[in-house]
């Protein structure tokens, strides 16, 4: 009996990063109630980037693409452009993991600051050219900036949680 | 120089290609499926849109569910913003509340005014019809101002009816789904509307900045000099009804006036609104 709960507690844990992720597109919890004018951030890079990067079998790549179709549906983004953005994340998170040996923190962050730079300005490009989507220039800048700042304090969170800083 | 590219072509290919544990498909293959979606999607591609139906459907009402936790975490927060502020706020409705009511009373006379001057110049009026809607979730992210509501193309909403909280107008339908549909606010930075500014009488039009003001545009801002100027709908090209407040002039802290727009609707404190219905009828 003590071992079936373990297991199912195990299982449960598992599934932790994929409802983190649904909760995320879903709810976007980015503290917009707050007021502030220059704060916005988005968890899901953060998330997917981190799981990818250091316990690849924890978020699947079919979730994460299912988690993108909700992500522009509840945004009211073009559909499919959120995945697309998501799973080239997992594709850098992908190569990282393949061609680093020893991991270090500080190059990780360094790496998802250039993916999230490349993948909002490719996203930005394709809504505002494409499909006539006004965008402002000034929010998408900050939400980068916080995103990469935020990302040191949720990995370190998730690692502290995981212990999993040096496994890969 | 060789061996370097065959590294960077291996690892390239063991990221993209490969499958992992569990995994049903390779990276490539979902960034293409995305991609042809995006596409379809782009060219309205009937599959995308039913595609597109379903999961509407689906994310919307999850959507209400997740985000109960952070709703609650909302409404604490902001109720005590209030009781910090209660006093001050009591004091200022106070004196306000007495405004008004002399204001009411003389804008009952105008309206029966208004009604009867119309039939005697065999104008037309407006008549409107609402239903009430509840907010599912209110996404105000920055990049699209825009609410859900529980309300859809099964109960009569349209593309392009107006959405009021109580007499104030917070912005248009954008999407309909059967159950469910999408109001783009007046602070989207894609939201423009006809206005008129009373008591100037100009007409110009308002369009939203991606934050809590709108913006009046194509209207010369010198003319705007009272700071007291309130922005009503001016029903030029029939997409409004005219005369639905919207917002005042924000004086800024200089004294002197921009061309901002305060609205008296705050779009982070709606819980139900009207979907307004309208027709153009005769007075005869």
């Amino acid at each position: 009996m003590k071992l079936k709960n373990k297991d199912l507690k195990k299982k449960l844990l598992k599934q932790v990063p994929i409802i983190l992720l649904f909760m995320s597109v879903l709810n976007n919890f980015d503290f917009n109630y707050l007021g502030l004018k220059y704060f916005s951030f988005n968890f899901s890079y953060i998330l997917i980037f981190y799981f990818s990067l250091k316990r690849s079998s924890s978020l699947g790549y079919t979730y994460i693409f299912i988690a993108g179709l909700f992500n522009d549906v509840v945004n009211g983004s073009p559909i499919g452009i959120s995945s697309l953005m998501y799973l080239f994340l997992c594709g850098v998170a992908a190569y990282l993991r393949v061609i680093t040996l020893r991991t270090s923190f500080f190059k990780d962050w360094i790496a998802f600051v250039g993916a999230i730079l490349i993948l909002n300005s490719l996203s930005f490009v394709i809504v505002n050219l494409f499909f006539n989507f006004e965008i402002s220039f000034i929010n998408q800048i900050v939400n980068i900036f916080f995103t990469s700042l935020l990302y040191l304090l949720f990995s370190s969170i998730f690692s502290f949680f995981k212990g999993s800083s040096s496994v890969r | 120089m060789e061996t370097s590219r065959d590294d960077f072509v291996i690892a390239i290919r063991s990221a993209f290609l490969k499958k992992q544990n569990q995994q049903r498909f390779s990276l490539l293959g979902l960034i293409v499926f995305s991609l042809t979606i995006l596409i379809l999607g782009g060219l309205n591609f009937k599959p995308i849109n039913y595609l597109k139906l379903v999961v509407k459907e689906i994310a919307y009402r999850s959507t209400f569910f997740v985000s109960v936790p952070e709703k609650l975490i909302k409404e604490s927060y902001q109720i005590t913003k209030k009781h910090i502020n209660l006093y001050n706020i009591n004091v200022r409705n106070e004196l306000e509340l007495e405004d008004l009511k002399s204001k009411d009373l003389l804008n009952n006379f105008l309206v029966l005014e208004n009604q009867r001057l119309k039939l005697i110049v065999e104008d037309y009026f407006v008549e409107s019809d609402g239903i009430y809607a509840k907010i599912l979730s209110d996404k105000n992210s920055p990049f699209l101002k825009s609410i859900i509501i529980n309300k859809g193309s099964k109960h009569g909403v349209n593309i392009g009816a107006v959405v009021k909280d109580k007499e104030y107008l917070i912005g248009k339908i954008i999407e309909v789904n059967y159950t469910t549909s999408r109001v783009l606010l007046l602070s989207d930075i894609n939201s423009k509307i006809p206005v008129l500014i009373e008591p100037q009488g100009l007409l110009s039009i308002l369009s939203g900045s991606g934050d809590k003001e709108g913006v009046i545009q194509y209207s010369k801002a010198e003319n705007i000099t009272e700071d007291t100027s309130v922005v009503y709908t001016s029903g030029v090209g029939g997409l409004y009804k005219a005369g639905i407040p919207v917002g005042k002039i924000k004086k800024i802290n200089t004294g002197s006036l921009n061309n901002k727009v305060e609205f008296f609707s705050d779009f982070s404190q709606l819980k139900f609104v009207e979907v307004l219905f309208f027709e153009i009828k005769s007075a005869k």
